[in-house]
């Protein structure tokens, strides 16, 4: 018998042992749903998977009789604009400000302090200011993804830069480049795959602000749909929504990991194989 | 005149004495090989022609000016890692040269002057024998061919001076040998100034026109720090090539000595 950590599953054994868990809860919850709707036919904390179905059918194909359109496309749409917004001016804002805080000490001395602090003020603390100072449309809920995860990518970017080794930048001025050269063909190529993972990384706090700002003010969108049906106590939402939201979350981090493999080839070099 | 002059050259560390009472003259086409024990100070001596670590007394001058406090197109480098961009393939890596001195504003060239820079590209990539790996990242290539592509980088811009950093400390004895000829051919041809740091004394002879040994010149137990290295032993090669490999072992037992 080897020793436990050098067992390996093989490959039909790892599928097995990944499904398996998934597996469990669903037996666990059909179980316990099966279980208090057998006594309540009208339970709602646990609804059955049928019933969860009938209605995402309809909210995925019959229009709002109020607003006209179909409920879960239109919160889909509202919130992944809002995210996509977000989270791309804050990385095309962390790729800017990372670049030349990883690129010029001149830069880093005062800049670095500052985005150490702001980064450190929770984001939601603020969600009032935004709301007073931008309104509860659109903008505030798109600010609070910027305040929210730029500072962490900033911080990771510059980080990236100061770890890249030295040679690097010694060797290019060896060739007869710049500052600016340094920055855009040595540090810039390098930190872009950084980004996108710093990025796939920081998706999970972007949900997050996403959603409770969504909770707080908004006419649609995903986490405004959740809150809304909590009232009713409307499981038969809320779940599928939340395992869609999981869902879009698990497709835009795999597009991202896609993406910067092919863009990047060499920086998924050391990627262990699993 | 010559190329490189060093006049009671000194790098200090606060207390600590580094180098000191460094003084030489370096003509142009020498190959000068330096070596001595680790932490000797043969590394910041290089980073001192490079330009990254600053000079704490004495003279330091290439060309008779000062040498700069930055390195610059004049000075090549080979290190022993890291010399090479991995984002960028082997022609990626030798064109991006010409497309930083050509194009100071992106660092990128395109069309005909691309075309210019691919052939200079891959005249120096024929010469290290890279030319059938245009495409490949370094991460692609064995420890070998990374310090070849690194050797025809620095060369792109015509360097006068090319230092390298124990450029082959991590190869394999039999590539160490047919690095030795390549750099020694490249020595020749483009009539360079080679300083090289090693740790390897045969390889020191066998490819130096000019040995020097840097050692402590005074060695106090209670005070190590107090005295800095200095070219303790400077052996001319050339006069006497076939006498390299006993001059080496002489030295080598000297130094345990």
């Amino acid at each position: 018998m080897k020793r436990l950590i050098n067992l390996k599953p093989a490959r039909p054994a790892r599928v097995a042992l990944a499904l398996l868990p998934f597996l469990l809860i669903a037996f666990v919850y059909l179980s316990a749903s099966s279980a208090r709707l057998a006594e309540n036919p009208n339970d709602r904390l646990l609804p059955s998977p049928a019933k969860m179905a009938d209605t995402m059918h309809g909210l995925a194909t019959e229009a709002n009789v109020r607003t006209g359109s179909i409920p879960l496309w239109a919160d889909t749409a509202a919130s992944l604009k809002r995210l996509g917004i977000g989270v791309g001016i804050s990385a095309f804002a962390a790729l800017v400000f990372g670049l030349f805080s990883g690129g010029l000490p001149l830069f880093r001395a005062p800049f670095s302090p500052l985005i150490t602090v702001v980064s450190l003020i929770p984001p939601l603390a603020v969600l009032p200011i935004l709301f007073i100072v931008f309104g509860t449309g659109e903008l505030a809920k798109v600010v609070l993804i910027i305040v929210g995860i730029t500072p962490f990518l900033i911080r990771d970017l510059t980080g990236e830069a100061l770890r890249l080794p030295d040679e690097q930048r010694i060797k290019a001025q060896t060739l007869g480049a710049n500052s600016w050269q340094v920055m855009l063909r040595v540090l810039l190529p390098q930190l872009t795959p950084r980004l996108i993972s710093a990025t796939r990384l920081a998706l999970g706090s972007a949900w997050l602000f996403l959603i409770a700002a969504e909770a707080i003010a908004a006419q649609d969108g995903l986490g405004y749909r959740i809150f809304l049906v909590r009232r009713y106590l409307s499981m038969d939402v809320i779940l599928p929504y939340v395992a869609w939201i999981t869902l879009l979350a698990f497709l835009i981090d795999q597009a991202l990991l896609w993406i910067s493999r092919l863009s990047f080839p060499w920086y998924h070099v050391d990627e262990g194989k699993s | 005149m010559s190329l490189v002059e060093a006049k009671g050259l000194e790098k200090h560390y606060g207390d600590d004495v580094v180098l000191e009472r460094l003084n030489f003259s370096v003509e142009p086409g020498e190959f000068v090989t330096v070596v001595g024990a680790s932490g000797c100070g043969k590394t910041t001596f290089l980073k001192m022609m490079l330009g990254t670590e600053s000079i704490t007394k004495g003279q330091l001058r290439v060309d008779d000016k000062p040498i700069p406090g930055e390195p610059g197109p004049d000075r090549g480098v080979v290190f022993q890692r890291y010399s090479v961009f991995p984002h960028l393939t082997v022609l990626g890596n030798t064109i991006i040269a010409e497309e930083l001195s050509r194009s100071r504003v992106f660092g990128k060239l395109f069309g005909p002057g691309r075309r210019k820079a691919r052939e200079a590209a891959m005249e120096r990539l024929t010469q290290v024998g890279l030319q059938h790996a245009l495409d490949k990242y370094p991460h692609e290539l064995s420890g070998g061919m990374q310090q070849r592509l690194a050797i025809a980088q620095a060369l792109m811009m015509k360097p006068r001076i090319l230092l390298l950093d124990e450029p082959f400390g991590a190869l394999d004895p039999g590539i160490r040998q047919d690095m030795h000829e390549l750099v020694g051919k490249l020595w020749r041809e483009q009539k360079l100034t080679i300083f090289m740091i090693t740790h390897d004394i045969e390889e020191a002879f066998a490819l130096g026109t000019r040995v020097w040994v840097f050692d402590k010149w005074r060695d106090d137990p209670q005070a190590p720090q107090a005295y800095g290295a200095t070219i303790t032993y400077d052996l001319d090669v050339d006069r006497n090539r076939e006498d390299a490999p006993s001059q080496a072992k002489k030295l080598q037992e000297d130094m345990h000595a």
